[in-house]
């Protein structure tokens, strides 16, 4: 049993060597065909930090009366909470605005003195409010907009924002279902490249596999070899498109994140380096196993 | 030990490669198989070594019906038989070495029996110098040779010759001929199909000839008598 399986590994690796050309070939399609998926997992990494990004500018705010309670406020604070489609919500003070407003503008002496002039704090408490979805804001606007609420309320913000974050909620929607269209079909077609090269590398040697039949080589010793070279080329063009990648994805990362700042490409490559090494390796491997075993199956009817 | 009973094969319902064969032979002989191009020599060599099936009739190779073999029982079946082509199906990236020592490896022999036993068949058959030769770099008679050698190697008790000859000069052919006839000499069984004339007259010995598909003639010392 080991010395078939030493066997077996030794024919792989010999004709790995001496299929020269072939080799290279098969290695150099499959080098493409796992940079596309590489690019793939980047582009959906990048397509989702930039929503999250997006998505989280979003927010409803609900700015309260002067004369709210706060216990009042708090509440309602506390029964939005309880809406599952809020991801969060931020009660700020009126004490709170208005420190964080001079916070904000300690360089304007101007807008510091006439604050000053002023008898009372002129700034309203508010509800941040976030949701999880950006869909979800029309849920929350709604359960806001009831009597109870509006007498404390003075203005809600997502009347005034709703058309623009019902864009961004299509825009969302679509990139999303673009992303997934465009990763299965480029998915597809980088394996379908992939299956063909290996079919025609097998294909090639259909005569050779017919004489093993004829000296009584058993299928595990004309299978075998194929997925022990299937799995070098899964191995070899794992490691050069990581190599490929690596210097372009960080060459691209500053401008990544010129436009969007939370992206770190780089730096997202190098702290995944393991797991896109094993996705590819296993997606490559799996391509050429499979691709492998259908060519013997289809020219020699094994 | 290998019989053929009653056995036809027609290719696409009319096309009669072979009729109502029907002939035995006993270990240690040699038979020449001899008869013109479609004759159905090759046909009846597939049929022995489970390359296809008959289309009517029984192939027994010893305790093998061979026309009943499911394809996953067939190597065992072809590692008691050695074969030997006119193209002699080398395997082009192996060298001289490498394509002896497959027969033995993919029949699971150890290693050091291997590493003792091919280098012996290479230097029987003429080759000593030539072990690490690819087929590309070898004469046509040489390459013949490691065909032989790669047949002969597990020691079968069936040589099956194809028209060994087909593809060398004349004194190539007397070589590979004469090499033959000394494995024969040693027990094993041969079957050799052939149309070449000279081979068969030079062998002198069982003669099955076929034409248009039938045993026209089984004769047990002859000379090459188509016409």
């Amino acid at each position: 049993m080991i010395t078939n399986l030493f066997r077996i590994i030794k024919y792989g690796i010999q004709s790995f060597r001496r299929n020269g050309l072939l080799s290279v070939a098969t290695t150099v399609v499959m080098v493409l065909a796992l940079l596309v998926f590489q690019g793939l997992i980047v582009f959906g990494v990048l397509t989702d930090t930039a929503i999250l990004s997006i998505q989280d500018k979003i927010d409803i705010s609900v700015y309260f009366k002067t004369n709210a309670p706060e216990n009042e406020i708090l509440n309602i604070k506390k029964s939005l909470e309880n809406v599952k489609e809020v991801k969060s919500v931020e009660y700020v003070s009126r004490e709170k605005a208005l420190e964080l407003f001079k916070e904000k503008r300690k360089d304007y002496p101007i807008i510091k003195k006439a604050l000053e002039e002023l008898d009372d704090n002129p700034l309203l408490a508010s509800l941040n409010i976030k949701a999880h979805n950006p869909s979800d804001y029309q849920i929350i606007a709604a359960f806001l907009d009831n009597d109870k609420f509006n007498e404390l309320t003075k203005r809600v913000t997502f009347t005034q924002s709703r058309q623009a974050i019902e864009r961004l909620t299509n825009i969302v929607n679509t990139a999303e279902s673009l992303g997934l269209a465009l990763t299965i079909l480029l998915s597809i077609t980088a394996a379908l490249i992939t299956f063909n090269t290996i079919m025609m590398a097998i294909y090639s040697n259909r005569e050779e596999i017919g004489i093993m039949r004829l000296v009584g080589a058993p299928n595990v010793f004309i299978n075998g070899p194929y997925i022990v070279q299937a799995i070098i080329f899964g191995v070899l063009a794992t490691i050069l498109s990581l190599l490929i990648a690596a210097p372009i994805l960080t060459l691209a990362s500053p401008y990544i994140s010129e436009f969007i700042p939370e992206m770190d490409l780089s730096g997202y490559f190098y702290n995944n380096l393991f797991n896109l090494f094993v996705y590819q390796l296993v997606f490559g491997s799996i391509l050429a196993i499979v691709s492998g075993s259908i060519a013997i199956r289809k020219y020699l009817k094994l | 030990m290998i019989s053929f009973h009653k056995v036809s094969k027609v290719y696409n319902g009319n096309s009669i490669a072979l009729e109502d064969i029907d002939f035995e032979i006993k270990p240690g002989e040699f038979v020449s198989l001899v008869g013109k191009s479609g004759a159905g020599k090759s046909t009846l060599i597939k049929l022995l070594i489970g390359e296809e099936k008959p289309t009517k009739g029984r192939v027994i190779f010893g305790s093998y019906e061979v026309n009943k073999l499911e394809p996953k029982e067939l190597p065992t079946l072809r590692k008691q038989i050695g074969i030997v082509f006119q193209d002699f199906k080398l395997l082009p990236r192996k060298n001289a070495y490498e394509n002896v020592s497959f027969a033995l490896e993919v029949g699971g022999r150890p290693q050091h029996e291997i590493e003792g036993l091919v280098p012996q068949v290479l230097d029987m058959v003429g080759l000593s110098d030539k072990h690490h030769n690819f087929p590309h770099e070898l004469s046509g008679g040489e390459r013949q040779r490691v065909a032989i050698a790669r047949a002969m190697i597990h020691r079968p008790a069936v040589i099956i010759a194809d028209e060994p000859t087909g593809n060398l000069d004349e004194n190539n052919t007397a070589d590979i001929i004469k090499l033959i006839a000394k494995i024969n000499e040693f027990g094993t069984t041969v079957i050799l199909a052939t149309h070449n004339r000279h081979v068969v007259n030079l062998i002198y010995k069982r003669v099955i000839t076929l034409s248009d598909g039938k045993i026209v003639k089984d004769e047990k010392k002859a000379k090459y008598a188509l016409s």
